[in-house]
């Protein structure tokens, strides 16, 4: 039992670093970025290839995956987002559907629909033994970089002028506009640390999670149930939704079989959305 | 109003005069396809474009009447048309016990809601074994001795063309049903409650029922509609018929061909329905992928470019035609530039 909760909380961590890319975008435009397991799956791709080709530790990609997905994520808001960011809000969301439609299937036609594994990383194949509890040191490492993240990114929002920027765009637009913030600037700088984010997941998760095209899916759900648990906008949300989903996940597998873990994830969801219709932290 | 009427007549009898020049197998298909997601579109549009409550989880009610009418032909040779209405009104059920309590939740978090509750559906349809879990259900094929009657009974056709004239049906009656619907007092209610909740409870507009009285309406469309396309295509299952892929089409057809218009759906998959046909039949079948980033990056400009929805075009071609006499287009045009 401790080493599923202990396995749950590990992934947990990796959810929610994926999930506040998203509640960053998601809070301050209004707009839920469907591309955004996508992002992750290409930084996933990008430490995958780097190892194959050049054999770069992933580790050692990180940086490169944060800055490669960062760009992607300003190129992302000035190429579509800000041309459909003032229509309608439904319009904005279809494109970014379209967007993961896009890198999905350019994924799976540049490299086809196999399942690909980073085994002999520096991490990867390694245990640490505490007690009975076995923990895999990828998964060791994924959980303390996500945290580390989590960490910066906390502390950017709350201590630099562009983070505090960024909140103030996230409550009014419009006001932020007027009090002289070039809220065109803050939003594309706020995609690309949506970029970043699962930049940094991606290589973080690729010496221990299987590489394969459709693999956005998966995530783009979860993190958008994780980030509407926690509440739009908030990263404190999409820290506690990220250890919940992970939790749910591994201990509902557990004792209802596999087959039923993604079930109990929206169904939880589902009842903490009864108790609190605006998320865990929404406002 | 009328002129709407006489605008909806005259589409389909050229829908419906349509067959007799064409014999191709694949553009009947196409139309077929075109047919059966402008009707989910309208479903959609009743609840989101109407009612303003963005629904990403239509592809629950579609597969349920898709499972509905299929499970019961499959286990008891049960014929598809009483399967489609009881198939409507299950849906209707599951679309009020589930919407009842999530209502209450706006925006994206009602949206996110819907998307959740499909996800479930589908999870508990992967792996329940009466409805042969994630193996899906083969429809039993008819003989080839079987006489008409039975073939209208069980609702299988060999050829496209019969198929063409059912879901023109089905798709004729939602219609008109949303063109009432629009005009009617509900209607108002519902555009009301779109523009702003408050405002709509606060001049007395029973905001919770209202909602679900158009859920009900709306999940009962799309299961039939998910009864016509699982005869259609024979094989159903929990993988196509509940993905937020199928959700996302419905969403994206309607969106694209104008939200909150009759003719929005309809326009919508016109363009849509035989552009994925297309690619798929011409680029697909190779397994790579191709057709469908072609697919998403039209996706992509065309929400770039035209974020009104095509609907948007010929809105603002009126709005020009007016501009010249002057008067309120005028003002209007102004304003919005």
């Amino acid at each position: 039992m401790g080493q599923i909760i202990v396995n749950g909380i590990l992934m947990g961590f990796i959810y929610s670093l994926v999930a506040i890319g998203l509640t960053l975008t998601w809070g301050t435009m209004g707009i839920p970025n469907f591309a955004h397991g996508d992002f992750l799956m290409l930084s996933m791709y990008l430490a995958f290839w780097a190892f194959e080709l050049i054999g770069i530790d992933p580790l050692l990609m990180l940086p490169i995956c944060i800055l490669a997905i960062f760009i992607l994520g300003v190129l992302t808001y000035k190429g579509i987002i800000s041309r459909v960011i003032d229509g309608a809000s439904l319009t904005a969301l279809l494109a970014t559907f379209g967007l993961g439609m896009f890198l999905k299937n350019l994924a799976q036609f540049l490299w086809t629909p196999n399942y690909r594994y980073i085994n002999d990383a520096l991490v990867s194949g390694k245990i640490i033994k505490l007690g009975n509890i076995v923990l895999g040191v990828p998964q060791i490492v994924a959980a303390v970089g996500s945290i580390l993240l989590v960490v910066v990114i906390v502390y950017f929002m709350e201590n630099t002028r562009t983070g505090k920027a960024i909140q103030a765009t996230a409550l009014n637009r419009n006001t932020a506009l007027l009090m002289g913030i070039n809220t065109s600037k803050i939003f594309a700088i706020t995609f690309g640390i949506t970029g970043a984010c699962v930049g940094a997941a991606g290589a973080l998760m690729s010496s221990f999670f299987p590489i394969y095209p459709t693999l956005g899916s998966l995530f783009s759900t979860l993190s958008l149930v994780i980030v509407a648990l926690g509440g739009l906008g908030s990263i404190k949300g999409a820290l506690y939704g990220g250890l919940i989903i992970g939790l749910t996940e591994a201990i509902g597998g557990y004792f209802l079989g596999t087959q039923f873990k993604y079930l109990l994830v929206f169904l939880i969801y589902l009842i903490v959305i009864q108790v609190r219709p605006k998320g865990l932290f929404g406002w | 109003m009328v002129k709407n009427k006489k605008a909806i007549i005259i589409l389909i009898a050229i829908m419906a005069i349509l067959p007799i020049f064409i014999k191709s197998k694949v553009v009947l298909n196409a139309i077929v396809l075109l047919l059966i997601f402008a009707t989910l579109g309208e479903a959609w549009n009743i609840i989101t474009g109407f009612a303003g409550q963005t629904s990403f989880g239509h592809a629950a009610y579609f597969g349920i009447g898709a499972y509905t009418s299929a499970v019961l032909y499959f286990h008891y040779e049960i014929s598809p048309l009483i399967g489609m209405v009881l198939g409507a009104i299950i849906a209707a059920i599951i679309g009020v016990v589930t919407s009842y309590p999530t209502f209450r939740l706006k925006g994206h978090y009602f949206a996110i809601a819907t998307l959740a509750i499909a996800e479930v559906i589908k999870q508990l349809f992967i792996s329940w074994r009466y409805v042969e879990g994630a193996t899906g259900i083969s429809i039993p094929i008819l003989p080839r001795s079987a006489t008409f009657m039975e073939r209208i009974i069980y609702l299988q056709f060999n050829e496209k063309v019969p198929w063409v004239y059912i879901s023109l049906f089905l798709f004729a009656v939602v219609v008109f049903i949303c063109d009432y619907l629009e005009n009617s007092k509900m209607g108002y209610y519902l555009k009301a409650i779109r523009e702003s909740h408050e405002a709509a409870e606060s001049i007395g507009i029973n905001t919770t029922n209202y909602k679900l009285y158009a859920m009900i309406v709306s999940s009962a469309i799309s299961a039939l509609a998910g009864s016509i396309y699982a005869q259609y295509i024979l094989y159903i299952d929990p993988f196509m018929m509940f993905s937020l892929e199928v959700s996302m089409k419905i969403v994206l057809l309607t969106v694209l061909g104008g939200i909150g218009n009759i003719f929005g759906p309809i326009i919508g998959a016109a363009i849509f329905i035989p552009l994925s046909e297309f690619t798929r039949m011409k680029l697909g079948g190779s397994g790579t992928g191709i057709d469908l980033m072609i697919y998403g990056a039209l996706i992509v400009l065309i929400s770039v470019f035209q974020p009104k929805g095509i609907i948007g075009i010929v809105e603002s071609i009126r709005n020009r035609s007016t501009k010249k006499k002057g008067g309120e287009g005028e003002v209007e045009a102004l304003t919005r530039n």
